[in-house]
């Protein structure tokens, strides 16, 4: 089984992005465009047929996020990653987000040792680089917002849509 | 080729310095005061190829903003995108983890379209068919041998089964203490009907040797990473499961090519285990002289503890057990769970149930929350590994709210329990009966 190998610090984060810049600067820039125009053309065909700036005009000047889109938060929820506002959201966003869905992140819940061995254990297996500073606001966060809820050994039924069925 | 380097890296890059990301990839430089637009125009034509559009309102467009094309879309846009009815539940969109409602489950061959997805990496996003080959190797294979597609199609006879495959992690959602990962209800489980060659007959052209003890598969999957070396997910079965009649090297799911989404190519089936053993995008299988030892057969996953414990017990690894056939389970696919009928109105209640390896014996229904128990019809199944119809009739005495709960017993005896079994640090084998909620008025 392949261990952690690799460096994922800001500095190796830099070279990359150095070394897929020398890329596209150079010689093989159509290469990766056309390889990310072809992703998603094979991912997602129909994509294509929207116009994609939709979001894009309308954003401020000067305060752009980590990953600047939609910025829509409703009843303390951010809409597009349904992440809950509070101190630090951000970060935990930002660093999460980066490998993935925040879904993953929104639908679990543990306690500040939960989160802890969950991140250990990405740090082993899949390549989660060293979060230094953030780790901390990172766990503060999700220890708060979302910590574990009593099920009992079988919760009762809840959200029932009731229709009713024809005889 | 950078050809898969892919959205990963870019939102790397955007996260860390979405300015410096601009010039990196696009050449972009923007307003340093308003930090919109493209001075000189820079980076603008890049972005407008991997677009594929001219940048409407380019002179607007902030800096360090990832165009939005290539960012996500809602859940209903990905179930569409997929090809997924839109009543699924999208767990998790990186990677795609999407569960099946019980009321869409009804089929008795799931379609696609109601069929769970439950994806540990990034789907590959190049499939040559006319280059694509299985290759068979490893320490207990007496040659390797290389198989094309054609290969395998042409050259071998064809077999056809419909098999469970139940998400290890199915029923997740309601441990307590909560047990972390995709938190599944009880949707990540389908039958299909699954054709392609034996295992066992292109285990016979590498000739097995006595020392294998496992198989393990290996897909083409990206990890989400990013990393092209790393391996996604690579686990697999005994030899005695692997030369099973029913393990088959499946080239069709339903009749038609399998989805991108469920392996196409070709993917590994083994029906009645948990359904990560049956591994997508097939390129290679290793015949070990050892228990296999990709990612996710080691450390916890796929693991449950070899003595049961209290609940948050923390179990060190030489005392849990691979998962190997999973536990006897059942569902109500019909009716919808909310079912409000009118005095006197009797209910066919109808489900399948499956038991791993085995069959299922009985099947039981109840309306009082297990007080009393009545039998319910139950089907053969089609063929072995595939699950059994069962239809009831039920009738309500008074007016009021019922649970239906249900409950199968497979060909040892053992019957699903009606509390959530064994607790495990993962959440695996949750067979606990389903129950939906019915009203009479």
């Amino acid at each position: 089984m392949a261990e952690l190998d690799e460096d994922r610090s800001p500095g190796h984060l830099r070279l990359l992005a150095e070394r897929i810049g020398r890329n596209v600067n150079l010689l093989s820039g159509v290469t990766l465009l056309l390889g990310v125009l072809f992703v998603f053309l094979t991912v997602f065909p129909e994509v294509f047929q929207r116009v994609f700036v939709a979001s894009a005009p309308e954003q401020a000047a000067t305060d752009v996020g980590p990953i600047a889109v939609d910025e829509g938060i409703v009843n303390g929820i951010h809409v597009e990653t349904g992440f809950i506002v509070d101190d630090n959201w951000e970060v935990v966003r930002g660093t999460c987000t980066a490998c993935h869905s925040a879904k993953l992140v929104t639908q679990n819940r543990a306690d500040r040792e939960g989160w802890t061995k969950m991140i250990r254990w990405m740090q082993k297996t899949q390549k989660l680089w060293d979060l230094g500073d953030s780790e901390a606001l990172i766990l503060d966060y999700l220890a708060k917002n979302y910590a574990p809820q009593k099920k009992g050994r079988r919760a009762r039924l809840t959200n029932i849509e009731w229709y009713d069925l024809t005889p | 080729m950078e050809k898969t380097r892919t959205l990963f890296d870019l939102q790397r890059l955007y996260a860390t310095d979405p300015i410096e990301a601009d010039r990196l990839v696009f050449g972009r430089e923007s307003d340093p005061v308003t930090r919109r637009g493209f001075l000189r125009n820079a980076g603008l034509s890049a972005m407008a190829v991997v677009l594929g559009g001219s940048v409407v309102f380019a002179k607007d467009m902030p800096a360090g903003l990832i165009p939005a094309l290539l960012l996500e879309g809602g859940d209903e846009d990905l179930l569409a995108k997929l090809g997924k009815d839109k009543g699924l539940i999208v767990l998790n969109d990186k990677p795609f983890n999407i569960e099946t409602p019980a009321h869409l489950l009804d089929d008795d061959v799931t379609p696609e379209t109601r069929m769970f997805l439950r994806n540990n990496g990034l789907i590959p996003t190049a499939v040559d068919v006319n280059t694509w080959t299985l290759t068979i190797d490893g320490e207990a294979v007496e040659r390797k041998v290389s198989f094309s597609l054609k290969d395998l199609k042409t050259k071998f006879s064809h077999h056809t089964y419909r098999l469970v495959l139940e998400c290890g992690g199915n029923g997740r959602a309601e441990f307590d203490p909560p047990a972390e990962g995709n938190q599944w209800t009880v949707g990540a489980v389908q039958c299909a009907e699954w054709t392609g060659v034996r295992l066992r007959d292109l285990l016979e052209k590498a000739g097995v040797k006595k020392n294998a003890v496992y198989i393990g598969y290996y897909g083409t999957d990206t990890h989400l990473s990013g990393d092209q070396d790393k391996v996604v997910i690579s686990r697999g079965v005994p030899m005695g499961k692997a030369l099973e009649d029913e393990t088959l090297i499946a080239f069709a799911m339903n009749g038609k090519d399998i989805p991108l989404a469920h392996g196409f190519p070709l993917r590994l089936v083994a029906g009645g285990w948990p359904a990560s053993v049956s591994g997508k995008w097939l390129k290679r299988i290793a015949v070990r002289d050892k228990v296999h030892d990709g990612p996710k057969m080691t450390g916890d996953s796929y693991k449950v503890p070899i003595e049961p414990v209290e609940p948050g017990t923390e179990v060190p690894e030489e005392k849990l057990r691979i998962i190997e056939s999973m536990p006897v389970k059942s569902l109500i696919t019909y009716p919808k769970s909310g079912a409000s009928l009118v005095p006197g109105q009797k209910l066919n209640v109808r489900g399948h149930a499956w038991a791993g390896d085995l069959a299922v014996k009985e099947m039981h229904v109840s309306i009082d929350f297990g007080t009393t128990w009545s039998k319910a019809s139950l089907l053969p199944p089609h063929n072995r590994l595939a699950w059994q119809r069962w239809s009831a009739e039920l009738t309500f005495p008074k007016n009021g709210y019922y649970e239906v709960w249900a409950r199968a017993t497979d060909s040892e005896g053992h019957s699903q329990p009606m509390v959530v079994p064994g607790w495990n640090a993962k959440g695996y084998l949750n067979n606990a009966c389903h129950r939906i909620a019915v009203r009479v008025k």
